[in-house]
């Protein structure tokens, strides 16, 4: 495992600033602590008191602080820098790679396996490395031959922390695995105790769960035993280098071939060698799910990719011709020829599967078709394509319109950022939703009917206040009865009205309000009008 | 239980003993440096290097077999206690629990429990019985050097981790607050995606995203500050406790009335003191947090269990007839009845659709016919009250496929045998085939079912519920997660599979009698409505 992830700096430019801090700061603890040990050696050797010893604790207090805060600054910062980074991303993207719940997890609380990471295992790999060698050169200035000591055992540390680690790598990881299934049982059977209920399956749970959580004890106990004596391995390590030190010491001192004070110094300061070095071990978990949950991050950003500035979306003077050729949304749906004349109603009528919503999709630059071209006004859609500027023409409703806790106003106000009051409750009336009804956790709440009414209402409203020229309808009354359908396709009607209109349903009801019909059907790439 | 508690005690004991060896061998240090400057012949000074030999290793060696000791123990007490948790949970789910936000927080409680042990209390023992022996160390050679360590272990070791756990703990609740912000603006970002880009609504987002980030750093930053005070405040107390020493010792030396061999030993036997003491500032925040998580452990534990059985439950009755009459249920906290006056007839061998919106009680009724829930009114089972039979013994007769239904972390079969444990691979392959799913067997379904598609998902609860064979089964929304055209196959094959099994179908769909596929096979339609404005679509029907 590598200490540290350049990509960290690159996506997170907070983190250089705190790694200049965290080695100023060590530098700095690594002189409090040299002149520590001389100021005790010097008291206890001269019997004095001076005074510069508390000058000493104070600064280490105000260094302690100054860690805590700069720790905290820099671990908030790369945090906030990364959650932007991702959402620019996805943004950019248009959608979420894999499940959105999942990416939404881990920009939030993934991430905080940072905190650790920078708030003790990165200022102690810093104190690894600046302490050691000041400490070195201190010893050097007074006492050579123990600085020769030091010297030599010092890299049997880090040497034996890799050995060991080297040697167990394998099985920690095989463990890992064993024990994050069996860490997770107990929280399975919790989640799944209805059903085991309905099934007069709970209390045989018991047994289960006494049994499992033994075998995880079991696992753990076996990882934990390697993990531990590892450790006692590298603080033997260390007790006995300083020995080695303390006999030289100790001999030259009997003979009086050392003065007293410089002798106390060594065997004060010898330990503080080897310290921070010994627990950069101890943070090593914390290193390791930190590493973990930036490697996830930089997973999901894309590569940095240079584009052309996209010539700006030129003005309309009328509802656009749409021409569809050859277009294959997604690998293996069928290809589909479509044109969508200027100011006419299209419904598309198709059977599930045959990717009808990609092609809503791939008309907003949300998704990059597989093969084919879209033209607008003869204009190829694609890279250089000024998408911000289409879209702002474009009504769209989607087939799962995406609906967040509050009131119905607030939800069709999405539709257009900063749109005003009366505009939205006009939307509303429009369609026959409930403004002021509230909104649970994903629509919570409102009927199939009311979702679409809604979504309905937001392209209403775009339609209202902006210079929409373009809508797409994604089956606008899917799960809705006949009754309703009817009640809502005067309103489509309207929306329609010198509009270019694609109209996306399997509702023969709905697709005779459109001025063509076209069927598309999997097996047959042909399409044909069947007004 | 008490040799968990004889491990945890050990475990304390040897992490005492570990940081009473570190003591030692900074005295015996300091002392063997500060004879041998006299130069005296090395034999005078076996003792001593026997003694610095001992603590040194014995520190590493203690510290090793305490952390094996306690964690052992941690981990055995961590096994006691799920089990009886669970064992509480077993009455109270689902009712009490619903919410999958507090079960979450309970298993959570209960993970804590080992670090209460692990992080809390054992250091916290350890460090007092060092801290003792120091202070007895530092008393017994100079009492007024002892004063002064233990003026400055309170200020290090008592105060300094108070403030560093109360500024945590008001701290927590303004953090949490922020972080539940953040993530709620960050999960409706990512769930809105598509839309929020169409749009052009993501610039918005993105700075309330930002505000939402500094919000959460402002109310983290105050918690970093006070954590960083008591870092400081500890390691200043360790200067004092070590200047005081000094201050003491050396004139004492120097007017004869104190060995000047010892000034070493109480000026270096604070700073391993304070070693020790370092641990009680994250000791102090486990406590807190662990008071937090028993609290609600506590309440989830001790609330009452929505259904108890009676004391004498009436045997089961042969008849599988149910017959519902003004059936009442009001959910705890609620303010109006869930269900008022619902009557229905479930003759064996009827298939019954009941529509609504949500809010209409649709679930409620599962819940009161699963004896999750109390009633009022009436629910017989050939002419026993459900009431009067033990909550179990209904439940072998009325079964539920729910649209939440669990999925465990294991392989289908597993799944699917969970119904009737011991069954034949056969017979769950058989019961898979008519619930219309063709997976292998051994096919692992993932954390919350993640490795298979929600139709899946359904088709082994569905599967699962057959294989158990209740002679009433009760299809709550099953196609609640999938889209249409699928929802109409699951539904369809779901009641062909039922047979000749009573089925109560409970479903959102618009439901218009005739038009909908699904309902040519059902005998009877009913429509709960819910006192809301009148929805012309929920309740079309």
């Amino acid at each position: 495992m590598r200490p540290f992830d350049p990509r960290l700096a690159r996506y997170a430019r907070a983190t250089i600033p705190y790694l200049v801090v965290c080695v100023v700061l060590g530098g700095a603890a690594a002189v409090l602590v040299i002149a520590q040990s001389w100021l005790l050696a010097h008291a206890i050797a001269t019997l004095s008191v001076p005074a510069a010893l508390l000058a000493v604790f104070a600064g280490r207090a105000v260094l302690a602080w100054l860690q805590e805060v700069a720790a905290h600054r820099a671990s908030a910062g790369v945090k906030a820098q990364l959650r932007a980074a991702v959402l620019r991303a996805v943004t950019r993207e248009g959608s979420a790679p894999g499940s959105s719940g999942a990416l939404a997890a881990l920009v939030t609380r993934g991430v905080d396996a940072l905190d650790p990471y920078f708030a003790r295992y990165l200022p102690q790999l810093v104190l690894a490395v600046v302490v050691p060698v000041t400490v070195l050169a201190a010893l050097f200035a007074l006492d050579p031959a123990t600085a020769v000591i030091v010297a030599v055992t010092l890299p049997l540390i880090p040497l034996f922390g890799v050995l060991i680690g080297t040697y167990t790598a394998a099985r920690t990881r095989r463990q890992w695995r064993a024990l994050s299934l069996l860490a997770g049982h107990f929280a399975d059977v919790v989640a799944g105790l209805t059903t085991l209920k309905v099934f007069g399956r709970a209390r045989a749970q018991l047994a289960k769960i006494e049994e499992v959580s033994g075998e995880h004890r079991k696992a753990t106990m076996a990882s934990l035993r390697i993990a531990f004596l590892s450790a006692l391995a590298l603080e033997l390590a260390a007790t006995l280098s300083v020995a080695i030190v303390a006999v030289s010491v100790g001999l030259r001192l009997l003979h009086g071939g050392m003065p007293f004070e410089t002798a106390l110094f060594v065997l004060i300061l010898a330990p503080e060698a080897y310290l921070p070095l010994r627990q950069v071990g101890t943070h090593f978990h914390a290193a390791q799910e930190g590493l973990a949950a930036a490697e996830e991050i930089f997973a999901v950003l894309p590569e940095e990719q240079k584009k052309a500035a996209p010539s700006p979306f030129p003005a309309q003077d009328g509802p656009p011709r749409v021409a569809i050729a050859g277009l294959v949304a997604r690998p293996g749906l069928p290809p589909l020829d479509l044109v969508l004349e200027p100011g006419t109603s299209t419904a598309l009528m198709a059977p599930s599967g045959t990717g009808k919503s990609s092609l809503a999709a791939v008309m907003l630059g949300l998704l990059t078709p597989h093969a084919g071209r879209v033209d607008l006004d003869g204009r190829a859609l694609g890279e250089g394509t000024d998408w911000d500027g289409l879209r702002r023409t474009v009504a769209w409703m989607p087939q799962k319109p995406y609906l967040f806790p509050g009131t119905v106003a607030e939800n069709i106000a999405l539709a257009v950022p900063g749109a005003p009051d009366d505009a939205v409750r006009a939307a509303a009336r429009a369609t026959g939703a409930y403004p002021d009804r509230v909104l649970g956790e994903n629509g919570h709440g409102l009927s199939a009917g009311q979702r679409q009414r809604v979504a309905l209402a937001r392209v209403h409203l775009r339609c209202a206040l902006l210079p929409v020229t373009l809508v797409l309808l994604d089956e606008p009354t899917a799960h809705l009865d006949a009754a309703t359908e009817l009640d809502l396709a005067g309103g489509i009607e309207r929306l329609a009205e010198g509009r270019t209109t694609l109209l996306i349903t399997h509702r023969r009801g709905l697709a005779d309000h459109a001025d063509l019909t076209v069927v598309w059907s999997a097996a047959q790439e042909k399409t044909g009008a069947l007004l | 239980m008490n040799s968990i508690r004889a491990r945890l005690t050990l475990g304390a004991a040897l992490g005492a003993g570990a940081l009473v060896c570190g003591i030692g061998l900074m005295a015996t240090s300091g002392w063997l440096i500060s004879r041998a400057n006299q130069q005296p012949p090395v034999l005078y000074l076996m003792v001593a290097i026997t003694a610095v030999r001992t603590f040194g290793l014995g520190r590493g060696v203690l510290r090793y077999t305490e952390r094996l000791a306690s964690h052992d123990a941690a981990l055995r007490l961590l096994t006691r206690t799920r089990v009886a948790v669970f064992d509480r949970l077993a009455d109270l789910a689902p009712g009490r629990l619903g919410a999958s936000r507090t079960l979450g927080l309970v298993v959570t409680g209960v993970d804590g429990v080992a670090d209460r042990w692990l992080r809390g209390r054992i250091p916290m023992f350890s460090a007092v019985v060092a801290a003792l022996a120091a202070l007895t160390l530092q008393t017994w050679l100079l009492p007024e050097a002892g004063l002064v360590l233990l003026a400055s272990l309170a200020l290090g070791g008592v105060a300094a981790p108070l403030v560093a756990a109360s500024a945590v703990r008001r701290a927590t609740v303004r953090e949490a607050r922020g972080r539940d912000r953040m993530s709620e603006v960050a999960t409706r970002t990512l769930h809105g995606l598509p839309e929020l880009v169409a749009y052009g609504a993501v610039p918005d987002r993105l700075a309330e995203l930002e505000k939402a980030d500094a919000e959460l750093d402002r109310a983290t930053g105050r918690s970093a500050w006070s954590l960083g005070v008591a870092d400081g405040m500890t390691l200043l107390s360790c200067g004092a406790a070590v200047f005081g020493a000094l201050a003491l010792a050396v004139p004492a030396a120097r007017a004869g009335d104190l060995d000047p061999l010892y000034v070493a030993v109480l000026a270096l036997t604070p700073l391993a003191a304070f070693e020790a003491v370092t641990a009680l500032s994250s000791s102090a925040q486990q406590m807190l947090r662990s008071r937090a998580d028993d609290a609600l452990l506590a309440r989830v534990l001790d609330a009452e269990p929505p259904v108890t059985d009676p004391d004498a439950p009436t045997p089961l009755p042969h008849g599988v007839a149910l017959r519902v009459r003004d059936l009442r249920v009001r959910w705890p906290d609620a303010d109006r009845d869930a269900l008022d006056g619902l009557d229905l007839d479930l003759p064996p061998g009827r298939k019954v659709a009941v529509f609504g919106a949500s809010g209409a009680g649709k679930s409620t009724l599962a819940a009161a016919l699963l004896r999750f829930t109390g009633y009022t009114g009436s629910i017989t089972l050939d002419g026993v009250e459900l009431a009067d039979l033990a909550g179990d013994d209904v439940r072998r007769v009325i079964g539920l496929c729910a649209q939440d239904a669990h999925v465990f972390d294991t392989t289908v079969a597993e799944n699917v045998r969970l119904a009737r444990p011991g069954s034949s691979d056969a017979e769950v392959a058989a019961v898979l085939r008519r619930a219309g799913l063709d997976l292998p067997l051994d096919r692992r379904v993932g954390e919350h079912g993640a490795a298979v598609s929600g139709g899946e998902r359904q088709r082994i609860a569905l599967a699962r519920a057959l294989l158990a064979d209740f002679p009433v089964l009760i299809l709550d929304e099953p196609d609640a997660h999938l889209d249409e055209d699928t929802a109409d196959r699951v539904l369809a094959d779901l009641l062909a599979a039922a047979g000749d099994r009573t089925v109560l179908l409970i479903t959102h769909r618009p439901g218009v009698p005739g038009a909908d596929p699904v309902l040519r096979h059902v005998d009877e339609v009913i429509t709960l409505t819910a006192p809301e404005p009148a929805d012309s679509v929920g309740a079309a029907a």
